[in-house]
């Protein structure tokens, strides 16, 4: 892959685990343009967190609080949230597994996909019009009460009982 | 996920599973179970990981990534790992079958699907799958010694594996030189005088089964692309398919006949190295040189399609063609072999015949490549061994599967490896990565891979 894919894929990795140990973020850390971030140490009110709903593969909602800048991948390992295999490569845009399903008003709302996210998304099941992937979402106040739906992985091929490809 | 320790020994009443492979599909069915039963996961060379290790491109680090998922259930309280154990020949799945409730073949697909042509077997031809593991350090392909020494390399097949040894053929050493690529294979590329690559399929342009990955290809630096405009005569990515296919064949048709620009045109004046797709043409034999010693070339058929989509087929037109090349790779597919007789296996398929992952005979499962054939990506396997875990864990409720009586697990397999063969645990394992850690370290590689069994088992009982 050309060093500027790879550079871009080593900055969110290390930018991922950094957000993961503090919410804090230093003067002059580099950032990628489409996350936010405040400058100092974020005050502990409620206020300043977003609130997320997650849909998971039986139909349950479950509510969580997460900090802006956080990325959804970053909100369901954080909060420990059971989806089963959900971020396999640990949001480097190596996979499709944290596949994330929104209704159009919030898609609208994410912003563009970049092509190598659409490369991606391209090898995810049940690939809507309003997927996206987890990984490359950023919350800001602005995603407050966001619904993501957690889609089906594979077909339930139970009905047909053949194990074949 | 339990403590690091195992200390405590496990209850006679806690369901004991064992699987066998320790790739994608055997970890992965594995997460699924240790929420409810006690898993051993058993591998024949002395490294866990499989395909994510010996199979995915030293160039794509971060798909490796799901070895720190695999890790982290390695080392859950009810998992265990034991490297450097042959099921077939050091404990047979019939003795796995008496100490386990239940055992799961999840060993993947180790041999190759041949061509069948004559010349096959001249100097100069390999499997993608030897290509792959000699690059990335499989000790079974050490001693490979491809020779690179001509201009031209063939590759038969368009999957993405084929792209993978059409990118690490013709990657800049630069790129090289930071991953984990094995020491002899980047001192071999350095010598490369492969200057030209060709891809080949046997059908058309809307056929490819390579994904969009082609675009590390389009990108890579000191290459240029060329292809044939006639082959792409009738494709056109406004056909109603899947937005994934769409892409992928507005990709191909702007590589293939896009006329390059200023600074795009400038930069292939510069560029020696060329790579491009050829359609419509199936190998029918290897041509040796005068002696006979050595692959000089490849006689190609010419292919019409009939139909279209996925169901087009390649019917021969009788027209043959000459490509001559000193290296030809064949990249046709993995195939899975069999490992014991007690266990069925279809031939025709080279799979475990299943329903869901349920061998037809008694606790007995597959997951991974060795039930569905070996295509799909890591998330398509782990997808498929969640598959098999939940049949398994659905049979054990339903009373399908019996449960009910003790079983002695891996005391008994420990008792029998006594006399034949000494197990590596996971903390031994962790002794060889840290040697290999601590190897590339001293390059600047995220790893240097040690390269036999012999080396790998010194480390690991240091």
């Amino acid at each position: 892959m050309c060093a500027f894919t790879a550079a871009r894929r080593l900055a969110q990795v290390s930018l991922r685990e950094y957000s993961r140990r503090s919410s804090a973020v230093p003067r002059g850390a580099w950032q990628p343009a489409e996350r936010s971030f405040t400058i100092g140490t974020q005050p502990l009110r409620s206020d300043s967190k977003v609130t997320v709903h997650f849909i998971n593969r039986d139909g349950e909602k479950i509510t969580v609080k997460a900090s802006p800048g956080d990325s959804l991948l970053d909100v369901v390992i954080n909060e420990d949230l059971d989806f089963d295999g959900f971020g396999a490569c640990e949001g480097t845009l190596a996979c499709s597994t944290c596949h994330l399903i929104f209704n159009e008003e919030v898609y609208k709302k994410l912003g563009p996909v970049t092509d190598e996210e659409m490369d991606m998304l391209d090898l995810a099941y049940g690939l809507t019009e309003t997927s996206r992937l987890g990984c490359q979402i950023c919350l800001t106040k602005s995603l407050e009460g966001l619904v993501a739906r957690v889609p089906e992985s594979v077909a339930d091929i139970r009905q047909t009982k053949d194990g074949s490809a | 996920l339990g403590g690091s320790g195992k200390a405590f020994l496990s209850t006679s009443s806690c369901p004991k599973v064992c699987i066998v492979g320790s790739g994608p599909a055997g970890f992965y069915t594995a997460q699924h179970l240790i929420k409810d039963v006690e898993v051993d996961i058993y591998e024949r060379l002395p490294v866990p990981f499989g395909l994510v290790r010996f199979g995915v491109a030293p160039d794509h680090p971060e798909v490796k990534n799901v070895i720190n998922t695999f890790t982290q259930t390695a080392k859950h309280s009810r998992c265990s790992f034991y490297g450097n154990v042959n099921v077939g020949k050091d404990v047979t799945v019939g003795e796995l079958q008496g100490a386990y409730h239940a055992v799961v073949l999840s060993y993947g697909a180790e041999g190759n699907r041949r061509m069948g042509v004559p010349g096959e077997d001249l100097p100069g031809v390999y499997s993608a799958k030897d290509f792959v593991g000699w690059y990335n350090g499989l000790p079974s392909c050490r001693e490979l010694k491809p020779d690179l020494s001509c201009e031209t390399a063939v590759i038969l097949g368009q999957g993405n594996v084929a792209l993978d040894v059409a990118r690490i053929l013709l990657s800049p050493l630069d790129i090289l030189k930071k991953t984990d690529i094995t020491q002899p294979a980047l001192e071999a590329l350095a010598e490369s005088r492969v200057q030209k690559v060709l891809i080949v399929g046997r059908r058309g342009p809307m056929q490819v089964a390579c994904t969009i990955k082609l675009r590390e290809m389009v990108n890579l630096p000191g290459t240029r692309p060329e292809m044939v405009t006639a082959d792409f005569e009738g494709v056109s990515e406004a056909l109603k398919v899947p937005r994934p296919r769409k892409r992928l064949t507005e990709l191909l048709l702007k590589t293939a006949l896009d006329a390059p620009r200023d600074k795009e045109l400038e930069r292939r004046r510069n560029v020696a190295k060329v790579w491009g797709f050829r359609f419509f043409r199936s190998p029918t034999e290897i041509l040796a040189d005068p002696g006979r010693s050595r692959t000089a070339g490849i006689r190609l058929a010419v292919n019409r399609l009939e139909g279209s989509g996925d169901a087009a087929r390649a019917v021969l037109t009788g027209e043959v063609e000459d490509v001559s090349c000193g290296l030809v790779i064949s990249s046709i597919g993995y195939k899975s072999l069999p490992i014991d007789p007690v266990v069925p296996y279809d031939s025709r398929r080279a799979i475990v015949p299943n329903s869901v992952g349920r061998v037809h005979q008694a606790a007995l499962y597959c997951s991974g490549w060795l039930k569905t054939g070996p295509t799909g990506v890591i998330a398509t396997t782990m997808n498929n061994s969640f598959d098999t875990a939940r049949s398994l864990l659905e049979d054990m409720d339903s009373g399908a599967l019996d449960v009910s009586a003790a079983k002695p697990g891996s005391q008994a397999v420990s008792s029998l490896l006594e006399e034949r063969v000494k197990p590596v645990a996971f903390s031994d394992w962790e002794k060889i990565d840290s040697l290999e850690t601590r190897r590339g370290d001293a390059c600047g590689k995220p790893r240097e891979k040690l390269l036999s069994v012999e080396e790998m088992l010194k480390a690991a009982w240091s």
